[in-house]
């Protein structure tokens, strides 16, 4: 089963840690109002993100979610920016205008976290379709929730990337759970059924697995940078926590504390140090990876801490790509 | 110079940007065969970026939005000016939003063309809109050409703009004819067509016309300046003042409903900003609050005619006291 190289096992354990903790983190400055709003965590879905950033080149796209920090760091945006960021600090990746739902890094191809469900999905298609400088094909990545299926901007995305045969992987983080609504109350079909409607071969993905992700996503950019067209990946996960940081005040009914222990015990992290056990690497290598996450992290925090808030008097800048008459509304 | 119907002043102006700038694609419905004239022959010249869509507005637009980001210049014609409303969350959440929210680590070079905007006599409920004021309310650089030499000089300030900018092209003008100096024009600047003392009128696309037509058959009673605003957003406050500062009295003509449209806008500003400039109350000439019905007569009774206009401006003429007699 192990078909990655040890060291790709580390990397990709060290980057979903990173993921876990820093939605851990995330968490805690939520509740304690150092971050403003509410953020939606990827704890439990951090094998999809890691293995399929694991297939991409520098060069291609993807496209992310509300719930998107864990395709950031995947792709290895800086941690510290992105805290500053969700501080709302002009030091962060957005310059502290788009926070937790607009996050972006455009430098590593991130086209943004999105707060309308399945609404940067089409940009994916646009980015494909646009060769990069050295003429290369462009591979892009639409991440988007099982909830996203039946969103019409999705459907005709759908067709329009295989009308177009366009290099395009559209991944599923299927969580099984559109906010409260289960997926089985909302779709007929299942999500590669709906995918193949359109034309569009795609799998099943144990999305819990890291190297099942890796190995699906592999192929799926091959696929799609072969030049055979749009491939659809169905990564079966779960979301250990609610749907946004502010639902454990909720007491919400929709899902049975068995259900989440039960995918607990396919934790992507466990599910990565049992590869890892039977591939031989010290259990060492993994406390260090922990211990290095928790560093960087700690050091992360106290740089985006740093940051400045942004002025009042900026609050118009970054609107248009040259200043323009904006007017204020008062007086 | 040259003389050019307005809606070749359109297809001219695509046509050059297209063949100045590889990165321009044009996409939409119909529109390898051109359905709406803009792109008429382009397909051929210029093959594989002329590009018939699916009828899927929010998908391509999306499309247009992720192309801009990774280095095109699409145009994305949208066949009925209606569809804005399929594709709204595509273009005012998401585009117009982008550059913003990245703090500034993006632009979406986005032209969106709307090549007969407004109602024409019988199009009926769903067809008839005139929509420029709700991506002018949303950010969204909106501009409504009037005349051939506005749909070149501004189709192609729209093209090289580094934002999404919306060009709606008046139905009622695209068989207009005029004379075209084949430069790039400036976004956010009025035009004043007319220079006049006792009224000044700003009026939007077509209805430029039918106020100049207005005002030259009122020229014996009445003074008229004609504004043509052409640039929603940004708008010209400038030049609207300082007609209004010459002539003490204002008329906005807009073809969009009265409930917070631009002539509500342009109005509620020149109250705030410089009431004591006006010698009568300012009057606004819109559309009704109705949408657009049918039958010819219904159709004509919501939307702004050049008998509007002359209303509004007799009415200065009972109140004046120094109008020319």
């Amino acid at each position: 089963m192990v078909s990655l190289q040890q060291e790709e096992v580390v990397k990709a354990y060290t980057s979903m840690r990173l993921i876990r903790a820093f939605e851990e983190l995330v968490v805690q400055l939520v509740n304690s109002n150092e971050i403003a709003g509410v953020t939606h965590e990827y704890i439990g879905e951090e094998a999809v993100a890691v293995g399929v950033c694991a297939a991409l080149e520098a060069d291609d796209v993807l496209t992310s979610t509300h719930r998107g920090h864990g395709h950031l760091l995947a792709r290895g945006a800086d941690p510290a920016k992105m805290l500053a960021e969700l501080l709302g600090r002009e030091t962060g990746l957005n310059r502290g205008r788009g926070g937790s739902m607009h996050i972006a890094d455009v430098s590593l191809g991130i086209y943004g976290a999105n707060g309308i469900v399945g609404a940067g999905v089409p940009f994916a298609l646009g980015a494909a379709a646009t060769p990069t400088e050295s003429g290369k094909t462009r591979v892009a990545v639409a991440f988007f929730g099982d909830g996203a299926l039946n969103q019409g901007v999705l459907l005709e995305s759908f067709n329009l990337a295989a009308a177009w045969n366009l290099p395009v992987i559209f991944c599923c983080e299927n969580n099984g759970y559109a906010v409260t609504t289960p997926l089985a109350k909302s779709m007929p079909v299942t999500p590669v059924e709906r995918a193949a409607g359109f034309g569009i071969p795609g799998q099943e993905v144990d999305g819990m697995d890291v190297i099942a992700v890796a190995e699906a996503a592999r192929l799926a950019v091959d696929h799609a940078r072969s030049g055979k067209g749009p491939y659809f990946l169905d990564c079966q996960t779960y979301r250990l926590v609610g749907h946004h940081t502010a639902e454990r005040t909720m007491n919400l009914t929709y899902r049975t504390q068995d259900e989440i222990e039960s995918w607990a015990t396919r934790d992507p992290l466990l599910v990565a140090t049992e590869h890892a056990r039977h591939a031989g690497i010290p259990s060492a290598r993994f406390e260090a990876a922990d211990a290095e996450v928790r560093e960087r992290l700690a050091s992360s925090l106290d740089i985006a801490r740093e940051g400045a808030v942004p002025k009042a008097e900026s609050a118009l800048d970054y609107s248009y790509s040259s200043p323009i008459p904006m007017r204020w509304g008062r007086a | 110079m040259t003389v050019m119907r307005y809606q070749q002043a359109l297809a001219a102006a695509v046509r050059d940007e297209m063949l100045s700038d590889n990165s321009v694609v044009y996409l939409g419905e119909d529109v390898e065969q051109s359905l709406r004239g803009v792109s008429a022959g382009l397909s051929k010249e210029l093959p594989g970026r002329v590009r018939d869509t699916p009828i899927s507005e929010a998908a391509f637009t999306g499309f247009a939005t992720g192309a801009a980001m990774a280095g095109a210049r699409p145009i994305v014609e949208y066949q009925i000016p209606t569809l804005l409303y399929v594709a709204f969350d595509q273009i005012v959440n998401q585009a117009q939003k982008i550059r913003m929210m990245t703090g500034g680590q993006t632009k979406v070079p986005v032209t969106y063309l709307f090549p007969g905007s407004g109602a024409r006599l019988g199009l009926a409920g769903q067809h008839s809109d005139h929509p420029y004021v709700l991506l002018a309310h949303m950010g969204v650089k909106t501009l409504v050409p009037a005349t051939p030499e506005d749909a070149y000089t501004l189709m192609r300030a729209a093209i090289r703009d580094d934002d999404p900018v919306a060009v709606f092209a008046p139905a009622a003008c695209l068989h207009r004819k005029g004379e075209v100096n084949l430069s790039v024009g400036a976004i956010g600047k009025a035009v004043i067509e007319r220079k006049g003392s006792d009224v000044t009128v700003v009026a939007v696309g077509h209805l430029v016309h039918e106020a100049l037509r207005v005002a030259e058959e009122i020229s014996d009673r009445l003074d008229v300046e004609v504004v043509n605003a052409r640039s929603i957003f940004p708008f010209d406050w400038q030049t609207v003042r300082d007609s209004v500062k010459k002539t003490g009295r204002l008329v906005v003509v807009d073809d969009t409903n009265r409930m917070l449209g631009l002539a509500s806008e342009v109005v509620a500003t020149a109250a705030e900003e410089y009431s004591e400039l006006f010698r009568d109350p300012p009057i606004r000439v819109t559309r009704a609050e109705g949408a657009v019905p049918f039958s010819i007569e219904l159709e004509k009774a919501i939307v702004p005619s050049a008998n509007d206009i002359r209303s509004a401006l007799e009415r200065f003429l009972d109140s004046s006291s120094d109008r020319k007699e």
